[in-house]
């Protein structure tokens, strides 16, 4: 027992490091951090389901915004107009988002990867127009608003057990619920890419070809994989929904699309930790480049001034272009190569041609 | 393994739960020290509506010359700004950073039907100010009593409305009437307006088209109005849209009587509108702040004194109308908290916004006053019709006060 715990790959320390650093961060936080946090791990689902589409299927997709939005306004009407319970309308939002991605999956197998992403962005351009439209069902521009969610009794104890302050907070529960729902979907995913269907996405991202030779389903997994990764998004969309407490089409601009596909990239396509460094780019970017940027005192507030003038779609940019340059496979990509040489070094070079396979299957 | 994972996750909570403990103190209002008070706003400053971002900035620019004037009873102004994009799912934890983690005293200036409206109940609940929000839809000030601790200052646009329904009912008697609006709440509310101004003239309007914020240009849209025989056009748009509308209509050789909303009327949109061919021929609007472009307030007083706020602030131009819109709105706040004196708590503050208002300001036109009271919730409800001829806006008539129940 204790030898597997010594041989276990340092991964999954670093797993667990960040399992437990996630999980009692709303004790050391404020609860506005909790908050802020939770808007990470939303973006981290979403991106984890665009990573199954773009980095293990190879298809491309600007449209994810629409499919949050989707997933939000499922939960803002089924809690607002229906007074369903919140947490059931999760999973519901989820499956109704995935049957849309499922059916729109079949489309997008006729097209290729430029006209698919074409093909996409136009759905997230016309999304905000289009929930305008039936007023009476979605608020039209007024939007719809949500009360937030209050914890329940149980868990007030024992928070305030554990961390012998305060209560939990609203946005304290909404944060664990998200984390909660944020493992159960990585869990799901890490299974699916590591068994029989990510094979066969990444044979069909490969060469389609060679993977129709070789008796995979191509139509079957791409569209499976497009309904998962709207899955994906509709779940974060109904999350996001209830963090913000307010669901309008402004919420769901055509960047956000843009946000998440920039996010994927630069935590590393086809990765499993990816989306979370994806999710906190994505997250605090925006926040760092107009404020913190602006408050450094060292900093020439000529150069600041830039930064908080250009906003942060100029840094995405400049960013996403720099890590195409320079780490193409992602900050995951960056810092798996940096280990790998620091490894080197350690053990001298006696360690090379011991024969074995790399240590990493899934980035293949 | 089994059993050193749930200790070792023990150990590292209840660490960061010591970390956590002895940071909080009991003060009865934020924000507020012996020698400054803490105001904060989400604005947009970055995307499509970046344009309304210098508000924000000329506001801060009236709280500097008032610092600098030994502030406001010894109390000197510091105005957080945040960037939310016109995004309410960026302005909701925006708002929620200024008011947990910068503890502002109160949120004032906040600009956008739909972020303001995201943020309206949280702070209502934490009883934190939402002070004169720039924008003109009429929920902001019909809905005090749901929402006491929220108030507006620019007069509602239903009501802006209405004084054109007025005028031309008034000057057209026999308009067929066109409208273009922008497809959101801001179109829609001055378009509801309109309607009930004319009340049972409603059928003077023969013809409605309306865009998107997406769209690239409102050429088909009004192409179609043209067709439908009227020869009287309303826009309501934002003022991107305003500019390009102008141009198409004298492109189509469409020659109606135009009205305009005043957000998009300042006279440096109108300068760029003529510059890119539009005729300008027939075309009336209300205003009820001073134009800084106009030469008739070239020896003013209060015209004089923006001249000189507005210079210290180095990304502002003077000749932008919205400027003037944000240090005459700061003139308000500075009032407010002059007023209040050293009884500087929330409730107070927001009690002589809401309902306590008596102010001549200095940037608006001559008889404008900003008044609230018990029952009256709207600060601005005096606007002037005027006309453009000459390059430049004409006041016509006197002020007309637009009566929004």
């Amino acid at each position: 027992m204790l030898s597997r715990v010594r041989r276990a790959p340092p991964r999954y320390w670093l797993v667990l490091v960040v399992a437990v650093l996630l999980l009692g961060l709303p004790s050391a936080a404020t609860s506005f951090q909790s908050s802020q946090w939770t808007q990470v791990l939303i973006f981290t689902i979403a991106i984890m389901g665009l990573n199954v589409l773009v980095g293990y299927s190879g298809q491309i997709s600007l449209g994810h915004g629409a499919f949050m939005a989707l997933g939000a306004y499922t939960t803002a009407i089924l809690v607002s107009r229906y007074h369903v319970d919140y947490l059931l309308t999760i999973p519901i939002a989820g499956l109704v988002t995935g049957a849309v991605g499922f059916l729109l999956g079949i489309p997008a197998l006729r097209l290729s990867a430029l006209y698919l992403a074409l093909a996409t962005f136009a759905l997230a351009v016309v999304t905000p127009s289009l929930i305008k439209r039936p007023e009476k069902l979605t608020g039209g521009v007024q939007g719809i608003l949500l009360v937030p969610p209050e914890p329940p009794q149980f868990a007030k104890d024992a928070f305030a057990t554990v961390t012998n302050g305060p209560q939990m907070t609203s946005e304290q529960w909404l944060y664990y619920i998200s984390l909660g729902v944020g493992a159960v979907l990585f869990w799901l995913a890490w299974n699916v890419i590591r068994h029989r269907p990510g094979r066969a996405m990444r044979a069909v991202r490969d060469g389609e070809v060679a993977a129709a030779a070789s008796g995979i389903n191509v139509a079957g997994y791409k569209t499976l994989a497009f309904g998962m990764s709207a899955f994906y998004a509709g779940v974060a969309g109904a999350l996001y929904g209830l963090t913000t407490g307010f669901v309008s089409p402004d919420t769901f601009p055509v960047e956000l699309s843009f946000q998440l596909l920039v996010g994927a990239v630069i935590g590393g396509l086809a990765s499993t930790v990816g989306p979370l460094l994806g999710g906190i780019f994505v997250y605090w970017l925006p926040i760092i480049s107009s404020q913190t940027i602006s408050d450094q005192a060292w900093i020439p507030t000529q150069i600041s001034d830039v930064f908080v003038k250009a906003g942060p779609a100029v840094t995405y940019g400049a960013l996403l272009i720099l890590i195409m340059i320079f780490a193409p496979r992602g900050i995951v990509g960056l810092l798996t190569s940096a280990y790998a040489a620091l490894r080197k070094r350690l053990l001298g070079p006696g360690e090379r041609g011991s024969g074995q396979m790399p240590p990493d299957p899934q980035t293949v | 393994m089994a059993r050193t994972g749930p200790r070792l996750a023990t150990l590292v909570v209840s660490l960061m739960a010591l970390a956590a403990c002895g940071g909080s103190e009991a003060q009865t209002d934020p924000g507020i020290t012996s020698s400054s008070i803490k105001l904060g706003v989400t604005i947009a400053q970055s995307g499509a509506a970046a344009a309304y971002g210098t508000i924000a900035n000329a506001s801060n620019a009236y709280f500097k010359y008032i610092n600098d004037q030994g502030g406001v009873n010894g109390r000197k102004i510091d105005y957080k700004i945040l960037d939310d994009g016109y995004n309410p799912a960026k302005a909701v934890p925006l708002t929620k950073q200024l008011v947990e983690q910068d503890k502002v005293f109160a949120m004032f200036g906040g600009l956008g039907t739909q972020p303001q409206t995201a943020v309206r109940d949280y702070l209502n609940t934490s009883k934190v100010p939402q002070l004169f929000v720039a924008t003109g839809a009429t929920t902001f000030m019909a809905d005090f009593n749901s929402h006491q601790y929220t108030i507006g200052w620019q007069p509602p646009y239903q009501g802006e409305s209405r004084i054109y329904a007025k005028d031309v009912v008034a000057n057209h008697a026999g308009a067929k009437i066109a409208v273009l609006y922008q497809n959101d709440d801001y179109g829609q509310d001055y378009l509801k307006g309109l309607t009930d101004g004319l009340g049972s003239n409603a059928s003077m309007i023969v013809a409605k088209e309306s865009y998107d914020t997406t769209a690239a240009d409102t050429l088909s849209q009004l192409s179609k109005l043209k067709a439908s025989g009227a020869n009287t056009l309303f826009i309501f748009a934002t003022p991107g849209f305003t500019i390009k509308s102008l141009v198409i209509v004298t492109k189509l050789a469409w020659e109606p009587t135009i009205y305009l909303n005043s957000v998009s009327n300042p006279q440096v949109y109108m300068g760029l509108a003529a510059k890119a061919g539009a005729a300008l021929k027939n075309v009336t609007s209300v205003g009820y702040i001073k134009d800084p472009t106009d030469p008739q307030w070239a020896s003013d007083d209060g015209m004089k004194l923006y001249q000189t706020v507005i210079k210290g602030c180095s990304t502002c131009n003077p000749l932008d109308g919205f400027n003037i819109y944000g240090v005459a709105v700061a003139y308000t706040m500075v009032d407010v908290l002059k007023q209040a004196g050293s009884n500087l708590t929330r409730a107070n503050v927001i009690s002589i916004a809401s309902s306590g208002l008596n102010e001549t300001n200095p940037f608006l036109l001559p008889g404008v006053k900003v008044t609230t009271g018990s029952s009256d919730h709207f600060p601005i409800t005096q606007e002037q019709v005027i006309t453009w001829s000459a390059n430049g806006w004409h006041l016509q008539g006197s002020l007309i006060d637009e009566q929004v129940s």
